[in-house]
Protein backbone atom coordinates (compact mmCIF):
# COMPACT_ATOMS: atom_id res chain seq x y z
CA UNK A 1 0.00 0.00 0.00
CA UNK A 2 1.00 3.62 -0.73
CA UNK A 3 1.61 5.64 2.25
CA UNK A 4 -0.42 8.66 2.69
CA UNK A 5 1.85 12.13 3.27
CA UNK A 6 0.79 14.50 5.92
CA UNK A 7 1.70 17.85 5.42
CA UNK A 8 3.08 19.08 8.38
CA UNK A 9 5.50 17.66 11.89
CA UNK A 10 2.52 16.90 13.63
CA UNK A 11 2.33 12.96 13.76
CA UNK A 12 5.61 11.79 14.69
CA UNK A 13 7.16 12.83 18.05
CA UNK A 14 9.91 15.01 17.66
CA UNK A 15 13.66 14.28 17.35
CA UNK A 16 15.38 14.47 20.50
CA UNK A 17 17.90 17.27 20.31
CA UNK A 18 21.81 17.83 21.18
CA UNK A 19 20.85 19.70 24.45
CA UNK A 20 18.61 17.22 25.61
CA UNK A 21 21.19 14.63 24.89
CA UNK A 22 23.51 16.30 26.49
CA UNK A 23 21.24 16.99 29.61
CA UNK A 24 20.36 13.43 29.59
CA UNK A 25 23.87 12.30 29.96
CA UNK A 26 24.65 14.78 32.93
CA UNK A 27 21.72 15.71 34.40
CA UNK A 28 18.32 14.26 36.08
CA UNK A 29 16.47 15.52 33.20
CA UNK A 30 14.15 13.86 30.77
CA UNK A 31 15.54 14.29 27.33
CA UNK A 32 13.03 16.07 26.04
CA UNK A 33 12.91 18.76 23.12
CA UNK A 34 14.96 21.66 23.47
CA UNK A 35 15.44 24.73 21.33
CA UNK A 36 17.62 24.36 18.16
CA UNK A 37 21.24 24.58 18.00
CA UNK A 38 23.18 26.31 14.69
CA UNK A 39 25.60 23.48 14.53
CA UNK A 40 25.89 21.43 11.51
CA UNK A 41 24.13 17.96 12.21
CA UNK A 42 27.09 15.87 11.02
CA UNK A 43 30.75 16.63 10.48
CA UNK A 44 32.75 14.07 9.34
CA UNK A 45 36.57 16.22 8.92
CA UNK A 46 39.34 14.03 7.74
CA UNK A 47 38.06 10.78 9.00
CA UNK A 48 40.26 7.67 8.15
CA UNK A 49 39.79 3.47 8.65
CA UNK A 50 41.76 0.95 8.37
CA UNK A 51 41.23 -2.63 9.19
CA UNK A 52 43.49 -5.41 9.17
CA UNK A 53 42.66 -8.44 7.13
CA UNK A 54 44.73 -10.78 7.79
CA UNK A 55 48.24 -11.84 9.59
CA UNK A 56 50.14 -11.92 6.16
CA UNK A 57 48.03 -9.41 4.36
CA UNK A 58 48.13 -5.58 4.00
CA UNK A 59 45.42 -3.54 5.48
CA UNK A 60 42.60 -2.15 3.76
CA UNK A 61 41.50 1.77 4.06
CA UNK A 62 38.05 1.28 4.21
CA UNK A 63 37.45 4.90 4.76
CA UNK A 64 40.38 7.33 3.62
CA UNK A 65 40.32 10.47 4.85
CA UNK A 66 36.88 11.69 4.61
CA UNK A 67 35.47 15.27 4.65
CA UNK A 68 31.56 15.74 4.70
CA UNK A 69 29.08 18.50 6.54
CA UNK A 70 25.39 17.73 6.80
CA UNK A 71 22.80 20.71 7.42
CA UNK A 72 20.09 19.93 10.03
CA UNK A 73 16.94 18.94 8.10
CA UNK A 74 18.85 17.75 5.42
CA UNK A 75 19.48 14.17 3.51
CA UNK A 76 22.95 12.97 2.13
CA UNK A 77 23.16 9.99 -0.29
CA UNK A 78 26.42 7.99 -0.10
CA UNK A 79 26.54 6.42 -2.99
CA UNK A 80 29.21 3.63 -3.51
CA UNK A 81 30.07 -0.27 -5.05
CA UNK A 82 29.41 -2.97 -2.21
CA UNK A 83 32.63 -2.69 -0.42
CA UNK A 84 33.22 1.03 -1.14
CA UNK A 85 33.74 2.13 2.65
CA UNK A 86 29.34 3.20 2.92
CA UNK A 87 28.89 1.05 5.64
CA UNK A 88 32.01 1.76 7.78
CA UNK A 89 31.30 5.29 7.57
CA UNK A 90 27.93 4.96 8.76
CA UNK A 91 29.48 2.74 11.94
CA UNK A 92 31.96 5.04 12.63
CA UNK A 93 29.12 7.42 12.89
CA UNK A 94 26.84 5.08 14.82
CA UNK A 95 30.25 5.04 17.37
CA UNK A 96 30.29 1.17 16.30
CA UNK A 97 34.04 1.33 15.29
CA UNK A 98 36.68 3.91 16.38
CA UNK A 99 38.50 6.71 14.57
CA UNK A 100 41.93 5.94 13.15
CA UNK A 101 42.51 9.41 12.46
CA UNK A 102 40.17 12.86 11.99
CA UNK A 103 36.61 13.65 14.04
CA UNK A 104 33.04 13.14 13.52
CA UNK A 105 30.64 15.31 15.45
CA UNK A 106 27.18 15.18 15.66
CA UNK A 107 25.61 18.82 16.88
CA UNK A 108 29.17 19.28 17.65
CA UNK A 109 28.99 16.46 20.31
CA UNK A 110 32.08 14.08 19.51
CA UNK A 111 31.49 10.38 18.75
CA UNK A 112 34.57 9.11 20.64
CA UNK A 113 34.49 11.91 23.74
CA UNK A 114 30.74 12.36 24.43
CA UNK A 115 29.75 8.98 23.08
CA UNK A 116 26.91 8.72 25.33
CA UNK A 117 25.51 11.83 24.37
CA UNK A 118 25.92 11.04 21.02
CA UNK A 119 24.06 7.63 20.92
CA UNK A 120 20.97 9.09 22.07
CA UNK A 121 20.71 11.41 19.22
CA UNK A 122 20.86 8.69 16.67
CA UNK A 123 19.82 5.89 15.57
CA UNK A 124 20.33 3.66 12.29
CA UNK A 125 18.38 1.09 10.07
CA UNK A 126 20.65 -1.56 8.11
CA UNK A 127 20.08 -3.71 5.14
CA UNK A 128 19.59 -6.32 7.62
CA UNK A 129 16.56 -6.03 9.52
CA UNK A 130 18.41 -7.66 12.98
CA UNK A 131 15.69 -8.71 15.73
CA UNK A 132 15.45 -11.50 17.89
CA UNK A 133 13.34 -12.92 15.54
CA UNK A 134 11.61 -15.53 17.76
CA UNK A 135 9.84 -12.70 19.92
CA UNK A 136 6.96 -10.48 18.43
CA UNK A 137 7.55 -7.06 16.67
CA UNK A 138 5.68 -5.51 19.99
CA UNK A 139 8.07 -7.41 22.19
CA UNK A 140 11.28 -6.37 19.95
CA UNK A 141 10.09 -2.73 19.65
CA UNK A 142 9.36 -2.42 23.84
CA UNK A 143 12.86 -3.92 24.23
CA UNK A 144 14.63 -1.34 22.29
CA UNK A 145 12.63 1.66 23.53
CA UNK A 146 13.57 0.54 27.42
CA UNK A 147 17.30 1.06 26.52
CA UNK A 148 16.32 4.49 24.99
CA UNK A 149 14.64 5.07 28.43
CA UNK A 150 10.64 4.71 26.51
CA UNK A 151 8.20 3.82 28.11
CA UNK A 152 6.79 0.44 26.91
CA UNK A 153 3.08 2.12 26.39
CA UNK A 154 4.27 4.90 24.95
CA UNK A 155 6.51 3.02 22.74
CA UNK A 156 3.17 0.18 21.72
CA UNK A 157 1.51 3.31 20.55
CA UNK A 158 3.99 5.12 18.55
CA UNK A 159 4.84 1.38 17.19
CA UNK A 160 1.35 1.42 15.97
CA UNK A 161 1.21 4.27 14.40
CA UNK A 162 4.51 4.69 12.53
CA UNK A 163 3.54 0.68 11.20
CA UNK A 164 0.17 1.23 10.41
CA UNK A 165 1.63 4.27 8.32
CA UNK A 166 4.29 1.76 6.63
CA UNK A 167 0.98 -1.06 6.09
CA UNK A 168 1.29 -2.92 9.06
CA UNK A 169 -1.52 -3.89 10.47
CA UNK A 170 -1.49 -3.67 14.38
CA UNK A 171 -2.90 -7.29 14.80
CA UNK A 172 0.39 -8.28 13.66
CA UNK A 173 2.19 -6.59 16.36
CA UNK A 174 1.83 -9.76 18.44
CA UNK A 175 2.94 -12.67 16.04
CA UNK A 176 6.68 -13.99 16.40
CA UNK A 177 9.25 -11.47 13.49
CA UNK A 178 9.98 -14.97 12.05
CA UNK A 179 6.32 -15.18 10.25
CA UNK A 180 6.94 -11.42 8.66
CA UNK A 181 8.25 -10.92 5.20
CA UNK A 182 11.55 -9.63 4.85
CA UNK A 183 9.64 -6.09 3.47
CA UNK A 184 7.49 -6.58 7.20
CA UNK A 185 10.71 -6.78 9.09
CA UNK A 186 12.83 -4.05 7.46
CA UNK A 187 9.44 -1.87 8.31
CA UNK A 188 9.36 -2.72 12.17
CA UNK A 189 13.34 -1.61 12.26
CA UNK A 190 12.44 1.56 10.60
CA UNK A 191 10.23 1.47 13.27
CA UNK A 192 12.16 0.57 15.97
CA UNK A 193 14.43 3.22 14.79
CA UNK A 194 11.74 6.38 14.57
CA UNK A 195 10.62 5.07 18.67
CA UNK A 196 13.92 6.77 19.91
CA UNK A 197 13.36 9.91 18.05
CA UNK A 198 16.47 10.47 16.74
CA UNK A 199 18.22 14.10 15.16
CA UNK A 200 20.09 11.56 13.30
CA UNK A 201 19.04 8.83 11.19
CA UNK A 202 21.36 6.78 9.70
CA UNK A 203 19.66 4.55 6.91
CA UNK A 204 22.31 2.14 5.52
CA UNK A 205 20.86 0.30 2.17
CA UNK A 206 17.29 0.27 3.94
CA UNK A 207 15.89 -0.67 0.72
CA UNK A 208 17.82 -2.96 0.02
CA UNK A 209 16.75 -6.71 -1.19
CA UNK A 210 13.17 -5.30 -1.08
CA UNK A 211 10.20 -6.04 -3.01
CA UNK A 212 9.55 -3.31 -5.15
CA UNK A 213 5.94 -2.57 -3.21
CA UNK A 214 7.79 -2.77 0.19
CA UNK A 215 10.66 -0.35 -1.16
CA UNK A 216 8.30 2.16 -2.60
CA UNK A 217 6.86 2.07 0.48
CA UNK A 218 9.75 2.84 2.67
CA UNK A 219 11.40 5.40 0.25
CA UNK A 220 7.97 7.17 0.50
CA UNK A 221 8.02 6.94 4.39
CA UNK A 222 11.81 8.46 3.91
CA UNK A 223 10.42 11.30 1.84
CA UNK A 224 7.60 11.97 4.70
CA UNK A 225 9.84 11.50 7.45
CA UNK A 226 11.54 14.89 5.45
CA UNK A 227 8.48 16.72 5.70
CA UNK A 228 6.80 15.65 9.31
CA UNK A 229 9.87 14.76 11.20
CA UNK A 230 12.95 16.52 12.57
CA UNK A 231 15.57 15.04 11.47
CA UNK A 232 18.78 14.94 9.40
CA UNK A 233 18.78 11.83 7.56
CA UNK A 234 22.14 9.62 6.49
CA UNK A 235 21.39 7.29 3.75
CA UNK A 236 23.55 4.79 1.61
CA UNK A 237 22.25 2.80 -1.13
CA UNK A 238 23.15 1.23 -4.22
CA UNK A 239 19.69 2.67 -5.98
CA UNK A 240 20.47 5.59 -8.52
CA UNK A 241 16.68 6.05 -8.51
CA UNK A 242 16.02 6.43 -4.88
CA UNK A 243 19.26 8.86 -4.32
CA UNK A 244 17.94 10.73 -6.35
CA UNK A 245 14.41 10.81 -5.20
CA UNK A 246 15.19 11.24 -1.42
CA UNK A 247 18.41 12.87 -1.30
CA UNK A 248 19.29 16.54 -1.11
CA UNK A 249 22.89 16.05 -1.70
CA UNK A 250 25.00 13.48 -2.29
CA UNK A 251 28.89 12.19 -1.90
CA UNK A 252 30.57 9.27 -4.53
CA UNK A 253 32.55 6.75 -2.25
CA UNK A 254 34.97 5.06 -4.42
CA UNK A 255 37.61 2.66 -2.40
CA UNK A 256 37.14 4.63 0.95
CA UNK A 257 37.39 8.24 -0.78
CA UNK A 258 34.95 10.73 -1.61
CA UNK A 259 35.29 10.85 -5.28
CA UNK A 260 32.19 13.46 -5.93
CA UNK A 261 29.82 15.28 -4.15
CA UNK A 262 26.89 17.70 -4.45
CA UNK A 263 23.36 17.61 -5.05
CA UNK A 264 22.03 15.05 -7.63
CA UNK A 265 21.18 18.39 -10.31
CA UNK A 266 24.92 19.39 -9.74
CA UNK A 267 26.21 15.87 -10.69
CA UNK A 268 24.24 15.40 -13.72
CA UNK A 269 25.20 18.96 -14.78
CA UNK A 270 28.71 18.44 -14.69
CA UNK A 271 28.71 15.22 -16.35
CA UNK A 272 26.41 16.25 -18.85
CA UNK A 273 27.98 19.79 -19.53
CA UNK A 274 31.64 18.78 -19.03
CA UNK A 275 31.64 15.34 -20.55
CA UNK A 276 28.83 15.05 -23.08
CA UNK A 277 27.44 12.08 -20.97
CA UNK A 278 23.73 11.40 -20.31
CA UNK A 279 22.69 13.68 -17.40
CA UNK A 280 22.13 10.91 -15.40
CA UNK A 281 22.89 9.36 -11.97
CA UNK A 282 24.40 6.12 -13.63
CA UNK A 283 26.53 8.49 -15.96
CA UNK A 284 27.92 10.39 -12.77
CA UNK A 285 28.98 6.95 -10.84
CA UNK A 286 30.52 5.47 -13.46
CA UNK A 287 32.15 9.23 -14.31
CA UNK A 288 33.86 9.08 -11.19
CA UNK A 289 34.56 5.91 -9.93
CA UNK A 290 35.38 4.66 -13.59
CA UNK A 291 32.82 1.28 -12.48
CA UNK A 292 29.11 0.53 -12.53
CA UNK A 293 27.37 0.46 -8.85
CA UNK A 294 27.02 -3.13 -9.23
CA UNK A 295 30.96 -3.66 -9.21
CA UNK A 296 32.12 -5.17 -5.97
CA UNK A 297 35.18 -4.21 -4.56
CA UNK A 298 37.12 -6.18 -2.02
CA UNK A 299 35.60 -5.80 1.29
CA UNK A 300 37.13 -4.46 4.25
CA UNK A 301 36.21 -7.71 6.56
CA UNK A 302 38.78 -7.60 10.15
CA UNK A 303 40.86 -10.88 10.21
CA UNK A 304 38.89 -13.31 13.18
CA UNK A 305 40.47 -15.07 15.64
CA UNK B 1 14.47 10.98 35.70
CA UNK B 2 17.71 10.38 37.13
CA UNK B 3 20.16 8.93 35.25
CA UNK B 4 20.33 5.94 38.16
CA UNK B 5 16.94 5.05 37.10
CA UNK B 6 17.18 5.24 33.48
CA UNK B 7 20.21 2.59 33.82
CA UNK B 8 18.11 0.55 36.04
CA UNK B 9 15.37 0.60 33.67
CA UNK B 10 18.04 -0.02 31.04
CA UNK B 11 18.78 -3.36 32.80
CA UNK B 12 15.35 -4.56 33.29
CA UNK B 13 14.98 -4.26 29.46
CA UNK B 14 17.57 -6.91 29.67
CA UNK B 15 15.52 -9.12 32.19
CA UNK B 16 12.55 -9.05 30.35
CA UNK B 17 14.15 -9.53 26.90
CA UNK B 18 15.32 -12.35 28.37
CA UNK B 19 12.79 -13.92 29.69
CA UNK B 20 10.65 -12.96 27.08
CA UNK B 21 13.24 -15.08 24.69
CA UNK B 22 12.69 -18.06 27.40
CA UNK B 23 9.12 -18.09 26.99
CA UNK B 24 9.75 -18.50 23.48
CA UNK B 25 12.15 -20.70 23.33
CA UNK B 26 9.97 -23.07 26.23
CA UNK B 27 10.40 -26.58 23.86
CA UNK B 28 14.50 -25.87 24.28
CA UNK B 29 13.93 -24.37 27.75
CA UNK B 30 12.01 -27.80 28.80
CA UNK B 31 14.77 -29.94 27.14
CA UNK B 32 17.69 -28.36 28.62
CA UNK B 33 16.09 -29.19 32.24
CA UNK B 34 15.76 -32.97 31.00
CA UNK B 35 18.94 -32.78 29.93
CA UNK B 36 20.10 -31.27 33.27
CA UNK B 37 17.90 -33.75 35.44
CA UNK B 38 19.20 -37.21 34.01
CA UNK B 39 22.36 -35.49 34.15
CA UNK B 40 22.18 -35.28 38.04
CA UNK B 41 19.99 -38.54 38.27
CA UNK B 42 22.81 -40.68 36.35
CA UNK B 43 26.03 -38.95 38.79
CA UNK B 44 24.08 -38.92 41.76
CA UNK B 45 23.28 -42.53 41.54
CA UNK B 46 26.80 -43.52 41.60
CA UNK B 47 26.47 -42.53 45.37
CA UNK B 48 23.39 -45.05 45.43
CA UNK B 49 25.69 -47.84 43.73
CA UNK B 50 27.84 -47.54 45.99
CA UNK B 51 25.56 -47.82 48.98
CA UNK B 52 26.67 -44.69 50.99
CA UNK B 53 24.29 -42.01 51.92
CA UNK B 54 26.59 -39.02 52.61
CA UNK B 55 28.13 -39.95 48.96
CA UNK B 56 24.43 -39.86 47.53
CA UNK B 57 24.16 -36.61 49.10
CA UNK B 58 27.55 -34.95 48.33
CA UNK B 59 27.27 -36.08 44.40
CA UNK B 60 23.57 -34.89 44.53
CA UNK B 61 24.85 -31.54 45.71
CA UNK B 62 27.68 -31.37 43.54
CA UNK B 63 25.25 -31.83 40.12
CA UNK B 64 22.55 -29.94 41.36
CA UNK B 65 24.70 -26.60 42.36
CA UNK B 66 27.24 -26.90 39.30
CA UNK B 67 24.18 -26.83 37.35
CA UNK B 68 23.47 -23.26 38.86
CA UNK B 69 26.64 -22.37 38.80
CA UNK B 70 26.91 -23.50 35.09
CA UNK B 71 23.57 -21.48 34.04
CA UNK B 72 24.53 -18.61 35.80
CA UNK B 73 27.94 -18.47 33.99
CA UNK B 74 26.45 -19.59 30.60
CA UNK B 75 23.90 -16.96 30.66
CA UNK B 76 26.17 -13.78 31.14
CA UNK B 77 28.73 -15.62 28.88
CA UNK B 78 27.10 -16.04 26.09
CA UNK B 79 24.79 -12.49 26.25
CA UNK B 80 27.43 -11.85 23.28
CA UNK B 81 27.30 -14.95 21.30
CA UNK B 82 23.18 -14.70 21.42
CA UNK B 83 23.28 -11.32 20.20
CA UNK B 84 25.69 -11.60 17.46
CA UNK B 85 23.70 -14.84 16.40
CA UNK B 86 20.83 -13.00 16.31
CA UNK B 87 22.32 -10.51 14.69
CA UNK B 88 21.40 -7.53 17.42
CA UNK B 89 25.10 -6.91 18.80
CA UNK B 90 25.54 -3.68 16.88
CA UNK B 91 22.11 -2.15 18.24
CA UNK B 92 22.38 -3.15 21.76
CA UNK B 93 25.87 -1.84 21.85
CA UNK B 94 24.59 1.55 19.94
CA UNK B 95 21.72 2.39 22.36
CA UNK B 96 22.79 4.35 25.51
CA UNK B 97 22.87 1.85 27.81
CA UNK B 98 25.97 1.54 30.54
CA UNK B 99 27.92 -1.86 30.05
CA UNK B 100 27.50 -1.91 33.38
CA UNK B 101 23.50 -2.00 33.39
CA UNK B 102 23.67 -4.95 30.35
CA UNK B 103 25.44 -6.89 32.04
CA UNK B 104 23.32 -6.27 35.63
CA UNK B 105 20.62 -7.00 33.71
CA UNK B 106 21.52 -10.06 32.06
CA UNK B 107 23.01 -11.24 35.80
CA UNK B 108 19.79 -10.78 37.41
CA UNK B 109 18.00 -12.87 35.01
CA UNK B 110 20.42 -15.45 34.95
CA UNK B 111 20.25 -15.67 38.64
CA UNK B 112 16.36 -15.78 38.74
CA UNK B 113 16.63 -18.25 35.52
CA UNK B 114 19.20 -20.28 37.58
CA UNK B 115 17.42 -20.32 41.04
CA UNK B 116 14.25 -21.98 39.71
CA UNK B 117 16.35 -24.42 37.74
CA UNK B 118 17.94 -25.90 41.12
CA UNK B 119 14.68 -25.79 42.86
CA UNK B 120 13.29 -28.21 39.75
CA UNK B 121 15.92 -30.09 39.92
CA UNK B 122 16.29 -30.61 43.70
CA UNK B 123 13.02 -31.23 44.45
CA UNK B 124 12.83 -33.99 41.49
CA UNK B 125 16.58 -35.48 42.93
CA UNK B 126 14.90 -35.61 46.65
CA UNK B 127 11.83 -37.75 45.82
CA UNK B 128 13.71 -39.69 43.71
CA UNK B 129 16.28 -40.99 46.12
CA UNK B 130 13.66 -40.47 49.10
CA UNK B 131 16.55 -38.11 50.88
CA UNK B 132 15.99 -37.22 54.14
CA UNK B 133 17.23 -33.21 54.42
CA UNK B 134 15.12 -32.21 58.23
CA UNK B 135 18.47 -31.46 59.18
CA UNK B 136 19.82 -29.27 56.56
CA UNK B 137 20.56 -25.73 56.70
CA UNK B 138 19.16 -24.68 54.16
CA UNK B 139 19.80 -20.65 55.09
CA UNK B 140 23.42 -21.76 54.92
CA UNK B 141 22.96 -23.46 51.51
CA UNK B 142 21.40 -19.48 49.72
CA UNK B 143 23.96 -17.47 51.90
CA UNK B 144 27.02 -19.89 50.01
CA UNK B 145 24.65 -19.29 46.73
CA UNK B 146 24.15 -16.22 46.60
CA UNK B 147 27.60 -14.69 47.96
CA UNK B 148 29.16 -17.26 45.07
CA UNK B 149 27.11 -16.06 42.69
CA UNK B 150 28.52 -12.37 42.62
CA UNK B 151 32.13 -14.22 42.06
CA UNK B 152 30.45 -15.92 39.07
CA UNK B 153 28.94 -12.67 37.70
CA UNK B 154 32.80 -11.39 37.70
CA UNK B 155 34.18 -14.37 35.94
CA UNK B 156 31.20 -14.92 33.31
CA UNK B 157 31.71 -11.10 32.50
CA UNK B 158 35.28 -12.03 31.54
CA UNK B 159 34.29 -14.70 29.60
CA UNK B 160 31.78 -12.98 27.59
CA UNK B 161 34.84 -11.35 26.16
CA UNK B 162 35.43 -14.50 24.75
CA UNK B 163 32.66 -14.47 21.33
CA UNK B 164 33.49 -10.36 21.35
CA UNK B 165 36.67 -10.88 20.50
CA UNK B 166 36.91 -14.43 18.68
CA UNK B 167 33.89 -14.05 16.18
CA UNK B 168 33.05 -17.39 15.09
CA UNK B 169 34.93 -19.57 18.18
CA UNK B 170 34.29 -17.38 20.72
CA UNK B 171 31.61 -19.04 22.69
CA UNK B 172 32.87 -22.50 22.45
CA UNK B 173 35.80 -20.89 24.00
CA UNK B 174 33.54 -20.34 27.07
CA UNK B 175 33.41 -23.87 28.02
CA UNK B 176 36.45 -24.65 28.10
CA UNK B 177 36.81 -22.08 30.47
CA UNK B 178 33.68 -23.81 32.36
CA UNK B 179 35.54 -26.97 32.25
CA UNK B 180 38.51 -26.07 34.05
CA UNK B 181 36.54 -24.95 36.99
CA UNK B 182 34.26 -28.07 36.95
CA UNK B 183 38.02 -29.45 37.04
CA UNK B 184 39.69 -27.66 39.99
CA UNK B 185 36.61 -26.91 42.05
CA UNK B 186 35.80 -30.48 43.73
CA UNK B 187 32.22 -30.47 42.36
CA UNK B 188 31.91 -34.37 42.30
CA UNK B 189 35.30 -35.56 44.98
CA UNK B 190 37.19 -33.63 47.16
CA UNK B 191 39.73 -31.12 45.92
CA UNK B 192 42.36 -33.23 48.60
CA UNK B 193 42.55 -35.61 45.81
CA UNK B 194 43.39 -33.23 43.13
CA UNK B 195 47.21 -33.14 42.50
CA UNK B 196 49.23 -29.65 44.82
CA UNK B 197 49.25 -27.85 41.48
CA UNK B 198 45.72 -27.80 41.14
CA UNK B 199 44.65 -27.76 44.92
CA UNK B 200 46.41 -24.46 44.53
CA UNK B 201 43.58 -23.54 41.61
CA UNK B 202 41.01 -24.92 43.36
CA UNK B 203 42.09 -22.21 45.83
CA UNK B 204 41.38 -19.32 43.48
CA UNK B 205 37.90 -20.93 41.94
CA UNK B 206 34.20 -19.48 43.56
CA UNK B 207 32.94 -23.01 43.17
CA UNK B 208 35.11 -24.43 45.48
CA UNK B 209 33.98 -22.23 48.20
CA UNK B 210 30.18 -22.12 47.63
CA UNK B 211 30.09 -26.60 46.72
CA UNK B 212 31.78 -26.65 50.14
CA UNK B 213 30.16 -24.34 52.56
CA UNK B 214 26.35 -25.68 50.63
CA UNK B 215 27.44 -29.21 51.41
CA UNK B 216 27.85 -28.32 55.33
CA UNK B 217 25.08 -26.66 55.30
CA UNK B 218 22.77 -29.58 53.48
CA UNK B 219 24.87 -32.55 54.70
CA UNK B 220 25.45 -31.34 58.34
CA UNK B 221 23.52 -29.09 58.99
CA UNK B 222 26.18 -26.63 59.99
CA UNK B 223 24.59 -22.77 60.70
CA UNK B 224 26.04 -20.31 58.49
CA UNK B 225 27.32 -18.40 61.54
CA UNK B 226 29.96 -21.22 61.68
CA UNK B 227 31.08 -20.63 58.40
CA UNK B 228 32.02 -16.74 58.08
CA UNK B 229 35.74 -17.64 57.90
CA UNK B 230 34.88 -19.44 54.55
CA UNK B 231 32.46 -16.60 52.88
CA UNK B 232 35.09 -13.61 53.07
CA UNK B 233 36.70 -15.69 49.97
CA UNK B 234 33.85 -15.29 48.40
CA UNK B 235 33.31 -11.73 49.58
CA UNK B 236 36.89 -11.03 48.29
CA UNK B 237 36.59 -12.53 44.77
CA UNK B 238 33.43 -11.15 44.16
CA UNK B 239 34.79 -7.47 45.19
CA UNK B 240 37.53 -8.16 42.87
CA UNK B 241 36.29 -9.97 40.34
CA UNK B 242 32.75 -7.74 39.21
CA UNK B 243 35.18 -4.49 38.54
CA UNK B 244 37.49 -6.69 37.06
CA UNK B 245 35.04 -8.08 34.63
CA UNK B 246 33.76 -4.69 33.83
CA UNK B 247 37.28 -3.29 33.03
CA UNK B 248 37.83 -6.09 31.00
CA UNK B 249 34.62 -6.56 29.01
CA UNK B 250 35.37 -2.53 28.42
CA UNK B 251 38.71 -3.00 27.22
CA UNK B 252 37.36 -5.99 25.15
CA UNK B 253 34.93 -3.68 23.57
CA UNK B 254 37.35 -1.11 22.98
CA UNK B 255 39.38 -3.64 20.84
CA UNK B 256 36.44 -4.75 18.97
CA UNK B 257 35.55 -1.44 17.71
CA UNK B 258 39.07 -0.49 16.77
CA UNK B 259 39.05 -3.58 14.88
CA UNK B 260 35.62 -4.15 13.89
CA UNK B 261 34.71 -7.06 15.65
CA UNK B 262 31.06 -6.20 16.53
CA UNK B 263 30.02 -6.57 12.97
CA UNK B 264 27.66 -9.65 12.45
CA UNK B 265 29.87 -12.72 11.03
CA UNK B 266 27.36 -15.25 9.68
Amino acid sequence: MSIILEPRRTELAPAVTPDAARRAECGPDDASPAVASGLPALRIDHVTKTFVVGRHKRPVVAVDDVTLRVERGGILGILGANGGGKSTLIRLISTLLTLDAGRIEIFGLDVERDEMAVKRLINRVSADAAFFKKLSPAENLVYAARLYGIAPSVARGEAVRILARLGIAETRLDRPLEQMSRGMQQKVAIARALLTSPTLLLLDEPTTGLDPRSKLDVQTFIEELRSTHDATIVLTTHDMDEADRLCDHLAILDRGRVVAEGTPAELKARVANELGMPPTLQSVFMTFTGRSLDDDVEEAEPDDD
Amino acid sequence: MSAMGRELKASYAFVERNFNLTKRYWGWEAAFLVYALAGALSITLIGKEQGDPRLILSLMIGAIFWNYLSVVFSFIAETIAWERWEGTLEYTMMAPVRRTSQLLGSTLYAILYGLVSTAVILAVLVAFFGLDLSHADFLTAAVFMAVGSLSFVGIGMMAAVLPLLYVERGAQMTFVLQSLLLLVSGVYYSVEILPDWMQVLARFSPATYILDGVRRGLIDGTPVTSLVGDIWPLLVMAVVFIPLGVRVFGLAERYAKRTGKLKRVG
